[in-house]
């Protein structure tokens, strides 16, 4: 079996559902691997190898977010939240209220969401029965 | 404070989750362009164009030894449509009246949903929008009666075969197309339900925007594409003692990819039945 993390019966599982383990996984494991190398290269007291732990961990960062936009690819709440918080303007908590409503009608979703553009209708596509 | 300043409207939260809730309603029921094309967005009131990645020669320089090109852009649309409603009519959603007269913004709705789709299907000429109908080179396939729309549409999905435009597909069809595929056949099986179980790949839309019959286009992606800056939103613009003005807007522009991508089925209008 290529994962030891599932938590249901794998007959019960969809393709998509296993896929997406998938990438979660491994996205886990390349976060895992950036702190790793972050406090090696902190603690190493070789300057040369300090310099490949440090070029390692970029790398490592450089994976995530490939993972990361394949995940956004395949989930439209991952894509939601992503257009919502990253790139977000002023304090992120601020965010998720002006999200939530706070601006007197943003519903988050498909509206995509930061700044500016909170106060949409979120109508968005439509295609596919979305 | 963004451009829709819909803090400055003396509209409570409630009001505003009415009128916002209705326009989203009307609009996802009446959109049929978003339904079939690739959307791009939204991506916020900042987006002045869209990259179409074509250069246009101007010349050279006198001097002689340089050339010059302009990168062409296609601007986005910027669209207002106002309405206007009763301000005590509005402050009974706080005090949990849930049957608003919300008639005018189910007619702006409508209105925005034409134009975008109107846009879409037939083109913008002063928007530098060209539509789907306008674009296609495809001779269109007449349907010359209402029992003869099964035979069209497989004609229809020939035509895009052969030019190598693979499905799915969908079948975007204006009012009159829609109710005549609604009515029986002969054998008492409605036209619609035969022609969504004879072909699979295949769903079909209502738009009310369309006119001259139905456009049958693939929707395997890639071919046409709606790109938003700013989404569908409602905005505040003034008030007195008893009304206030709102307007629903969006910025959006429509680009067609591979204009092989669709073919017209041609239904001359019929005369209106007093309805």
């Amino acid at each position: 079996m290529s994962s030891e993390t599932y938590h249901e019966p794998l007959d019960l599982l969809s393709e998509e559902t296993r896929n997406m383990h998938r990438a979660i996984v491994s996205l886990k494991e390349e976060l895992e691997a950036v702190d790793w190398y972050q406090q090696r290269a902190e603690a190493c007291s070789d300057e040369e190898l300090r310099e490949v732990l440090v070029h390692n961990k970029n790398e490592e960062i450089e994976h995530a977010m490939m993972n990361l936009e394949w995940i956004r690819r395949h989930s439209k709440d991952f894509d939601a939240n992503i257009k919502t918080y990253l790139n977000a303007k002023g304090p992120i908590l601020a965010v998720e209220k002006q999200q939530s409503g706070g601006e007197g009608g943003g519903q988050g979703g498909a509206s995509g969401g930061a700044s500016a553009h909170s106060s949409s209708l979120g109508i968005g596509t439509l295609k596919g029965g979305k | 404070m963004d451009l829709l300043k819909r803090k400055k409207a003396p509209l409570t939260d409630e009001a505003w989750q009415q009128v916002d809730d209705e326009a989203r309603r009307v609009l996802k029921l009446h959109l049929a362009g978003r339904k079939v094309v690739d959307f791009s967005g939204p991506h916020g009131w900042k987006l002045g164009g869209v990259n179409t990645g074509r250069l246009k020669p101007i010349g050279k320089d006198p001097a002689g030894g340089v050339s010059y090109a302009l990168r062409q852009v296609q601007p986005l649309v910027e669209l207002r449509a106002p309405f206007t409603m009763k301000i005590e009519e509005l402050d009974d959603a706080s005090r949990g009246a849930d049957d608003l007269d919300l008639d005018p913004v189910i007619a702006v709705a409508e209105r925005v949903a034409r134009a975008e789709d109107t846009a879409i299907f037939h083109g913008f000429k002063n928007g530098q929008i060209t539509g789907i109908i306008e674009a296609t080179p495809h001779k269109p396939v007449a349907v010359t009666g209402i029992l003869e729309w099964p035979k069209a549409v497989v004609a229809a999905l020939e035509v895009l075969r052969a030019a190598g435009m693979n499905g799915p597909y969908a079948l975007a069809l204006g009012l009159q197309a829609y109710d005549e595929l609604d009515a029986d056949s002969e054998d008492g099986y409605p036209l619609r339900r035969r022609l969504e179980e004879s072909l699979r790949d295949l769903s079909l839309v209502w738009a009310p925007a369309l006119h001259g019959g139905a456009v049958l286009l693939s929707v395997r992606g890639g071919d046409y594409e709606l790109t938003v800056g700013q989404d569908l939103s409602i905005g505040y613009a003034v008030h007195d003692r008893t009304d206030v003005e709102l307007f629903l807007t969006e910025s959006f522009t429509f680009r067609v990819l591979e204009e092989k991508a669709a073919i017209l089925l041609s239904r001359p209008a019929i005369k209106a039945k007093g309805r």
